[in-house]
């Protein structure tokens, strides 16, 4: 299983990072979620899956799983959802305020310069 | 903490409530503060005086930084207590005369003393710290502290070239000599300046000494505008008054002869320090005077004179270094140049003081700093003249003045180093006295011309219709009390040289004291008919001679190539500098910031990749699979599938809903893989992430309908199938390698244990790494206040055009840089954008600088006025302007 | 927001936003014993208080609960800091929890612990920001 997990956290990398470096805003939002899935994803397969049980006392069990990087990852699910939110709403008024979602059709701070000077 | 710490902590303290006090006292002059508090310091030194005097120096030690070895030692002896009264005995004099000259806005006054208090606590720490680190970090504060001061008047070109300048010349000493410092370390194994005294002659054979030497030189002639590196104080006078007379005159620019004098113990005996101190002083006493003369404008003559007197001090630090190699008589007579000095730093600052508060006063009372337009005030304002008189008296070393004894003495000390026969003097040394015998007179020229010119001759023209009067009597008397001062030094020497000047002597060569000898300290104005008595007499006739004629020769000055001059190669350097880096930066910043990111995902492969092949800790050993049952494989492959998809999907809303379901996938991935927590909170937020875009959709429809494919990018494609490659490379190698023992076992063990919960996760979450937690919570916190602030707050935001909203926190920030980007834009067709024009405009202009002016009246604003007429209610002037300019 | 006309939804969602709370609140206490905890909790109240907004509308939330969530958040963020800082009064380190055995009237036996107040601030912080977050967006012209 370790192997296939690998894989598909590959996957799920470059699918992230390919839709970061496109040009549509919430293209790249969905990028960064994605991403995110794959690091948990990562954390989780790093800490060898299936080894024991939930990390929960008391049920009779010896041995369990690594409580440590759930605890990494169900911090990292919910600052995601902050994050994905403050993007989405960023793409979101940037969209009503310059009516694109391009990222090459929003004028950048050195176009912005250049455009004063004309 | 003892007291020492906290006189020398008190003018940063004040410095942070003095708006405060402020409003605690509106009516009063905020002057007052400064000037209270700098003379109750100047009286708790004095206090120390008597120990001192009595050879028993002061050391108070606070850790700081004890990992590294950095503490904030206090250390008072004679050198540190001489210059610690300077700093405080002027802060005094030049806060209370600042009363009466400063009459600014109340906020600038605010920021005026803040800046001057920041300076003085600066200084004082620079001239008590022990360590050369804490040292040099006061040090850096006093440049830039005048830095802030040069430039108080910051709309005017003039001071912020003059404050550039300073703060770039300074700032290069300035990490000079931190590297010097840092070799010193190597060298000695010590940062502390008392330490470094007992390595002593170990130093001097290694081959770092010299690199160390030039490396601290550079700073300490920097800061004292030693030549050639002293074109930025002409220009620094564009400071207010009082700031030119206590930072670059009296105080800071002395900072490095305090480090010359302070580091002699280590280095005297060098030749090189000899002859790069001493000339290089002789060379700046020259040119300081020959300069000075052609000045017009009084700030000017002084600014010259301050390099040449600086010059002045330096050689005689120089030839006081001599006093290492010798003993017995002749080392008293070579030690006698520190003596005079140190003599003439207090002179200096008594005369100079006197001056430059005189020009301000003829400043403030005829509008008018140009010694051509000025001319018989002598008659109106008597005071001024007078104090005008002594100083210039003083300072062109006449007696009865102080600075005439200073002057003999540094003459006795030129005329002796032709007798010292070392280093190859023989050859050379007759320069010495011709070089100061040169630069004497003109300092007699520049002297009698700053008083003639002013004072004596007929009032212009111009000046007449000016109702010129005398001074107010609070602006008067800190001049007053100064020339007094230097008077007194001519007349009673011994008040000083026996409290401050021979300890100081001591301290700068504590190997007098050492070997049980004591420094003579008798200060005479009378010496008998010595050589340096007979020059003086050359020195009064030649400088007379001069003055009277000085309107032929002076015009002789323009002859003189003037695009060689160093001020030419400064600013020609910067403007390469300037070119050279846009060049460089716009290789790469490109403005996209897809740029951005390819670049540092291309650095993580490199590096990442690079750790990886070449490490032999990482392996790809996998010791044991875990089984996957037939319903993981279908998850883990739909969740390949689906993330496949999605740079595939042309509609947005598939993509929104395919990521979605990769999140719902790892929802159950998240159930097999023992983890219920994440489980059930990756469900809730992936439901309520979805509704979140849809509701956002909801409100442009336009955008949910349009359709359109992400066009396929190469070079894209390959950075992104290299990173995914090595994350399951990572992936890969992390199961096998496995350096340190898991922290983990311990949060299972002590889960119950010492917390009394059965949820590890939840007992990590809220106990044992509860802090992560908190942080978390807080950056949600913030997060939703960001969007709040993007939705809610826009129209304020609009109004107010795109001023920072600082008080609404960082996201409000980037939500007003959306606005700016909106406002600046462009009108219609990409095509039409203002990007497309290439080399129009470089960054660095100061268009940058004024940006809050630009937005209101940014030449596109009809984008905005077309998409929400009813919120761009930006004020009407700005309207226009921006209208003018679009026609 | 869009207005909630479906009546089927409506009716559905009036019992289960219930239930969703009880299940949330039950999350909230159980979670240092079982899975659950402040962050699913607050999750989960912000979750039926959408369900709720999105059969009814935005105004019905806002009169059923008129609180301004943002001090919610504000709230939930001193209380898990004082909590913390609580700590400090006993001479322990920062956030350094308690806990103990209590004999309770009607409940009995019952372990009471620092740390459930702080999993309080979390679940309100949680709470105030989502629902800051959907608000806002929700009520975006």
């Amino acid at each position: 299983m370790e192997v296939v997990v690998a894989i598909i956290v590959g996957v799920l990398f470059a699918v992230g990072i390919y839709l970061i470096l496109t040009q549509d805003v919430l293209r790249i939002v969905l990028g960064t979620s994605i991403l995110t899935h794959a690091v948990h994803l990562l954390l989780m397969a790093m800490s060898m899956l299936k080894t024991g049980s939930a990390p929960l006392l008391g049920r009779g069990k010896e041995t369990f799983v690594d409580p440590l990087p759930q605890a990494l990852i169900l911090t990292s699910i919910v600052i995601n959802f902050g994050i994905t939110a403050f993007f989405l709403v960023l793409a979101y008024r940037a969209y009503q305020k310059l009516d694109t979602t391009d990222m090459d059709r929003m004028p950048s701070e050195s176009s912005r310069h250049r455009g004063q000077s004309r | 903490m003892s007291l020492l710490h906290l006189l020398t902590l008190s003018p940063f303290v004040l410095a942070a409530a003095l708006p405060l006090l402020g409003k605690a006292a509106p009516r009063l002059h905020k002057g007052w503060f400064a000037a209270v508090l700098s003379a109750v310091l100047f009286a708790a030194l004095l206090g120390y005086s008597a120990d001192i005097r009595a050879g028993s120096p002061i050391i108070e030690s606070f850790a700081w930084i004890p990992s590294l070895g950095i503490s904030f030692t206090v250390y008072l002896d004679g050198l540190s207590l001489l210059f610690a009264l300077l700093i405080t005995g002027m802060g005094a004099l030049v806060a209370l005369y600042s009363v009466a000259y400063m009459n600014s806005s109340e906020e600038s006054l605010n920021r005026f003393y803040v800046l001057l208090l920041i300076f003085m606590g600066a200084m004082l720490g620079l001239v008590l710290s022990d360590n050369l680190l804490t040292l040099y970090g006061f040090w850096e504060l006093t440049s830039i502290a005048s830095f802030l001061l040069i430039g108080y008047n910051h709309r005017n070109q003039r001071s912020r070239y003059g404050a550039l300048k300073s703060l770039l010349i300074t700032m290069t000493g300035g990490l000079g000599l931190l590297s010097g410092f840092i070799l010193l370390y190597v060298m000695s194994g010590t940062y502390r300046i008392r330490e470094l005294f007992e390595a002593g002659a170990p130093l001097i054979s290694h081959p770092l000494f010299l690199p160390a030497m030039i490396l601290i030189l550079l700073g300490a002639f920097t800061k004292s505008a030693q030549y050639p590196f002293h074109i930025w104080l002409p220009d620094a006078m564009e400071a207010p008054t009082p700031v030119s007379a206590y930072l670059h005159s009296a105080t800071m620019v002395k900072a490095g002869l305090y480090l010359v004098a302070r580091l002699t113990p280590v280095f005297a005996g060098a030749p090189e320090w000899f002859w790069i101190v001493s000339l290089g002083g002789l060379v700046t006493l020259l040119y300081g005077s020959l300069g000075a003369v052609k000045q017009t404008d009084l700030k000017g003559i002084l600014a010259y004179s301050t390099i040449s007197q600086l010059g002045l001090m330096m050689s005689l630090l120089g030839i006081a270094s001599l006093a290492g190699i010798f003993d017995g008589e002749e080392r008293l007579l070579y030690a006698a140049a520190g003596t005079a000095a140190l003599f003439h730093l207090l002179n200096h600052a008594a005369f100079k003081g006197t001056l430059f508060m005189a020009a301000g006063i003829v400043d403030h009372e005829t509008g008018t700093r140009d010694i051509r337009k000025l001319g018989g005030l002598a008659r109106i304002m008597p005071l001024t003249f007078t104090v005008s008189l002594f100083g210039a008296l003083s300072m062109a070393g006449l007696p009865p003045f102080g600075g005439f004894i200073s002057k003999e003495m540094f003459l006795e000390s030129m005329i002796e180093t032709m007798h010292a026969g070392v280093f190859r003097l023989q050859t050379w040394a007759v320069l010495f006295p011709v070089i100061a015998w040169i630069a004497s007179v003109f300092t007699f020229v520049y002297s009698a011309l700053f008083v003639v010119r002013t004072f004596f001759g007929p009032l212009k023209e111009e000046l007449r219709s000016r109702n010129i009067h005398e001074a107010p009597p609070l602006m008067t008397i800190p001049p007053l009390l100064l020339s007094a001062l230097a008077l007194a030094l001519g007349l009673f020497p011994g008040l000083a040289a026996y409290s401050l000047i021979r300890p100081a002597a001591e301290a700068m060569m504590p190997i007098i004291p050492a070997s049980g000898e004591r420094l003579p300290a008798e200060l005479k104005l009378w010496h008998g008919f010595t050589p340096a008595l007979w020059m003086t007499v050359g020195i009064v006739a030649a400088g007379s001679v001069l003055t009277l004629t000085a309107r032929r020769w002076v015009k002789g000055y323009d002859l003189l190539p003037r695009g060689l001059s160093i001020n030419r190669f400064y600013d020609a350097s910067l403007r390469f500098f300037e070119r050279i880096t846009v060049r460089v930066t716009s290789l790469y910043m490109n403005g996209s910031s897809r740029s951005y990111v390819k670049y540092i995902l291309g650095f993580m492969l490199l590096v990442l990749g690079f750790i990886l092949f070449r490490s032999t800790d990482v392996t790809f050993q996998v010791r044991a699979y875990a089984v996957i049952r037939p319903y993981e494989w279908m998850i883990l492959l739909g969740l390949a599938a689906a993330a496949l998809a999605v740079p595939f999907a042309k509609s947005r809303t598939v993509a929104i809903i395919l990521t979605g379901t990769i999140g719902y996938l790892m929802t159950l991935m998240f159930v097999f893989l023992r983890a219920p927590d994440l489980a059930l909170t990756q469900m809730v937020v992936e439901s309520i992430s979805v509704t979140l875009f849809l509701l956002c959709f909801y409100h442009l429809p336009k955008l949910r309908t349009e359709r359109r494919a992400v066009r396929f990018r190469l070079p894209n494609f390959l950075v992104s199938v290299a990173v995914g490659a090595l994350m399951t490379l990572i992936a890969l190698a992390v199961l096998d390698t496995n350096p340190f023992d898991p922290v983990s076992d311990y949060y299972v063990r002590e889960s119950y244990e010492s917390a009394g919960g059965k949820n590890i996760v939840n007992v990590i979450l809220v106990d044992f790494r509860g802090f992560d937690t908190m942080l978390e919570i807080m950056v949600l916190g913030v997060a939703s206040l960001g969007i709040y602030n993007m939705i809610k707050l826009r129209r304020k935001a609009t109004d107010v055009g795109s001023r920072h909203v600082e008080h609404e926190g960082e996201e409000a920030r980037k939500e007003a840089s959306v606005l700016r980007e909106a406002q600046y834009g462009y009108d219609g067709p990409v095509e039409d954008l203002d990007a497309s024009k290439p080399g129009a405009g470089l960054p660095g202009d100061d268009q940058a600088d004024s940006l809050p002016d630009l937005d209101g009246s940014s030449p596109a604003e009809h984008s905005d006025r077309r998409e929400q007429p009813e919120e761009d209610q930006g004020p009407a002037d700005s309207r226009a302007k921006g209208g003018e300019r679009d026609a | 927001m869009p207005k909630g006309s479906d009546i089927f939804l409506q009716n559905v969602s009036k019992v289960v936003v219930f239930i969703i709370l009880a299940f949330a609140l039950y999350l909230f206490f159980t979670g240092h014993g079982s899975p659950g905890g402040g962050f699913i909790a607050g999750l989960m109240s912000a979750g039926a208080l959408l369900l709720l907004a999105l059969a009814y509308d935005i105004e019905t939330v806002r009169k059923v609960l008129p609180v301004d969530f943002k001090l919610v958040t504000a709230s939930g963020l001193l209380i898990a800091l004082l909590t913390g800082a609580g700590a400090l009064f006993f001479g322990k380190p920062f956030l350094k929890h308690a806990f103990g055995h209590f004999e309770l009237p009607l409940l009995g036996e019952t372990e009471l612990h620092t740390a459930l107040i702080f999993d309080l601030g979390v679940y309100l912080a949680v709470v105030g920001v989502t629902m800051t977050i959907l608000l806002t967006i929700g009520e975006d012209r």
